[in-house]
């Protein structure tokens, strides 16, 4: 933590006289504990509308628990989350009316139609007449499934499933949907044309917070929050986050041996860290000076390494993730 | 009102895509009448005779032919002596009756005659049986003899019993099992299949979708259980059909007041069934719990085979708990009394409780997951 340029928390509070909550989604201080393990500690941070906001974290980072705490489901332990304007501690069912939800299980009735999946989700958030109709087919347009209403759920492909389940979680058109890492084990193809949907939506003035774990689909989103260990590590656009490096150069070596590479390289006094990346290494240096790499270079030669390559790499999503769970990791 | 019926309309389309669960709850518990009402039988018949006969005379031949015609034993050898332990021990006679010698020349001079009667006692309700019937044979053969050979002495006993038995006269056991064996079979269909749709729903992932809904705890039980209970119905009406049909089970009461206590008694079991989901988090949970609670407590303490009368004062007080207590009385009433209701409305009022009770918990337990 000695050079660290934590990107932007949203900043936000202060009077607004527009009709309206001033944000989709505000969190102050939300934290949830289960016994003695605090699952999300202390985050704060606005959603605008219609904005897409990614939660990038690992595994048990808090991100679904943070989710499930938006939508009403589970009770904070402290801090407060509105949510279209809405407390969800206070008032959890006007919640549900204003949100969409959707899992990565695409939680669908297997054994019913396509139709009568739609009908049933629409039976529960009350449509009918003529909303009903319009939503019906909406939901049906953007899975893809027109002429295909008699088809089981259980025989649609995945990417298929996940744009119908998708299509039912909003059919009460919500302001806000939530999608908890919504492309689980879907085809790159089918990711694409779900991200094409929430680009659509987005566009339709929907705020969209959605979660995953993969570094290409965060890319997509208009803002990230990256959640590590429960606490809010870093928030902002990618460029925002990846300012991070803006005085430290990363170089990417290509070494027959990478391993060996990377024990030398940490014996290095210009090298800050290295990580692996695909068969590569990247090393943060701890300055931007023009002539590092070169001077990287040299090292290698003198250490008696063997590397192809050794270039100066933009910093990736990836790197900025690594290195702001990293820091968190050392803060903590 | 109107999700609710969302979510019946969703349950219903879901119970008749599911063929094969349509078929177990319309069709298993038929088959299961078939099978527990020709198997579960306490009359006993052709019980497997041997007679030692050592006395050969047409006295003897009398009882020997008392025996068989009373449809009771069918028999099997001549034994003597020697053989009978053999028999015995192999299984081939069951009972064996030892005509003495001497015994025509001691009844026609007026003098009791002892008949041994060896009775397999390795069961002992059937030995008992046995025994009675046994018993009864030989008084009414000995009543054709004078006990005094004094002809002006009276030998009609004073007191005779002359019993006539009501609802089921020819003491069928089938008549006394068969409405047992409806509420132990419409318990266990209902409280399972209920049992494993919300279990089901939260193995799917569904159940977490349908609770992001703005769809309250209440709707989604009613909902729930309106199909199960369609079902349900149908099928307790089959068996209730079947056992007229093979059993001779009679309905002497009101069709109406039938359906009244068996829908009443569905009822609560399929809130035991949803309450039962709610606390599992796995169908295979669900189905063991629901068995547990349905299949024994109607077995052992509802009366269905062990009266309660006789039960342990602890065990009586549990019988309470047991729905199946309440609707028995009020099938057995309705179909072999023809009763009405006025005489088992204490037993509706606590289906009605019961019923009430359980789907309350159901939504509450749900309601507490829900958030």
């Amino acid at each position: 933590m000695t050079n660290g340029v934590r990107p932007m928390t949203a900043a936000s509070g202060g009077a607004d006289l527009r009709v309206g909550p001033p944000h989709a989604i505000s969190v102050r201080d939300l934290t949830r504990r289960f016994g003695g393990f605090v699952a999300v500690d202390r985050l704060t941070f606005d959603v605008r509308h219609g904005e897409i906001f990614g939660f990038l974290g690992s595994n048990g980072a808090g991100k679904s628990t943070t989710i499930r705490m938006l939508c009403g489901l589970l009770v904070p332990t402290s801090g407060t989350a509105l949510v279209d304007g809405v407390d969800v501690m206070q008032d959890p069912e006007a919640v549900k009316r204003r949100i969409g939800y959707m899992s990565q299980r695409f939680s669908l009735y297997e054994q019913l139609t396509v139709d009568q999946n739609i009908r049933f989700f629409a039976g529960i958030y009350g449509l009918r007449g003529a909303a009903l109709e319009r939503r019906r087919r909406f939901a049906i347009e953007i899975a893809g499934l027109d002429g295909r209403e008699r088809t089981r759920a259980a025989d649609l492909a995945g990417g298929w499933r996940q744009r119908l389940a998708l299509g039912c979680a909003i059919l009460h058109e919500p302001a806000i949907v939530f999608l908890d890492e919504p492309t689980g084990g879907v085809d790159p193809i089918s990711r694409r044309q779900f991200w094409q949907l929430i680009d659509r939506l987005s566009a339709s003035g929907v705020t969209v917070l959605v979660t995953t774990h993969y570094l290409d689909e965060a890319e997509h989103c208009h803002r990230l929050a990256i959640i590590h260990a429960g606490k809010l590590a870093a928030l902002g656009s990618t460029d925002d986050l990846k300012r991070v490096f803006s005085d430290r150069a990363i170089v990417e070596i290509q070494a027959p041996n990478p391993v060996e590479a990377m024990r030398t390289l940490d014996r290095l006094d210009d090298v800050e860290k290295t990580s692996l990346f695909g068969t590569a290494v990247h090393a943060v240096l701890k300055s931007a000076r023009p002539d590092a790499v070169d001077a990287l270079r040299r090292e290698l030669v003198a250490a008696a390494i063997p590397a192809q390559a050794v270039t100066l790499v933009q910093p990736s999503l990836e790197d900025v993730f690594l290195d702001v769970v990293d820091r968190q990791g050392a803060r903590a | 009102m109107r999700k609710a019926i969302a979510v019946a309309r969703k349950e219903f389309r879901q119970i008749v895509r599911d063929r094969r669960t349509l078929m177990t709850l319309l069709f298993v518990p038929a088959f299961f009448l078939l099978l527990y009402g020709y198997a579960l039988n306490f009359d006993i018949r052709h019980v497997r005779l041997g007679v030692d006969d050592r006395d050969h005379t047409a006295a003897s031949r009398s009882i020997v032919s008392a025996f068989v015609n009373s449809g009771y034993f069918d028999l099997v050898a001549a034994v003597d002596e020697a053989s009978t332990t053999a028999l015995m021990n192999r299984n081939e006679v069951r009972a064996v009756v030892v005509l003495p010698r001497g015994l025509s020349r001691a009844l026609l001079t007026g003098r009791r005659v002892p008949v041994q009667v060896l009775i397999n006692g390795d069961n002992a309700n059937t030995a008992t049986t046995v025994v009675s019937y046994a018993s009864t044979i030989l008084q009414s053969e000995s009543a054709k003899y004078r006990s005094d050979p004094d002809p002006s002495v009276s030998v009609h006993p004073l007191l005779t019993a002359e019993p006539r038995v009501w609802y089921n006269p020819q003491l069928r056991s089938a008549l006394f099992l068969v409405p047992g064996l409806i509420a132990y079979i419409a318990m266990i269909t209902a409280v399972v299949s209920t049992a494993l749709s919300v279990a089901r729903e939260k193995e799917m992932g569904t159940m977490e979708q349908v609770r992001m809904a703005p769809l309250d705890a209440g709707s989604f039980v009613v909902g729930k259980s309106i199909p199960y209970f369609v079902v349900s119905l149908v099928s307790a009406l089959g068996i209730i059909i079947v056992a007229m049909a093979l059993f001779q089970l009679p309905m002497r009461g009101s069709w109406t007041t039938l359906l009244l206590a068996l829908s009443l008694f569905l009822v609560g079991a399929l809130g035991l069934g949803l309450f039962i989901s709610s606390i599992s988090e796995s169908q295979q949970v669900a189905f063991q719990l629901a068995l547990l609670a349905s299949f024994l407590p109607t077995l052992m303490l509802s009366g269905f085979i062990f009266p309660i009368a006789s039960m342990p004062a602890a065990l009586r007080a549990v019988t309470y708990a047991v729905p199946a207590r309440y609707f028995l009385i009020a099938l057995r009433g309705i179909v072999l009394k023809g009763a009405g209701v006025g005489t088992f409305w204490v037993e509706l009022v606590a289906l009605a409780l019961y019923a009430a009770l359980m789907l309350a918990l159901a939504a509450v337990r749900l309601r507490r997951q829900w958030s």
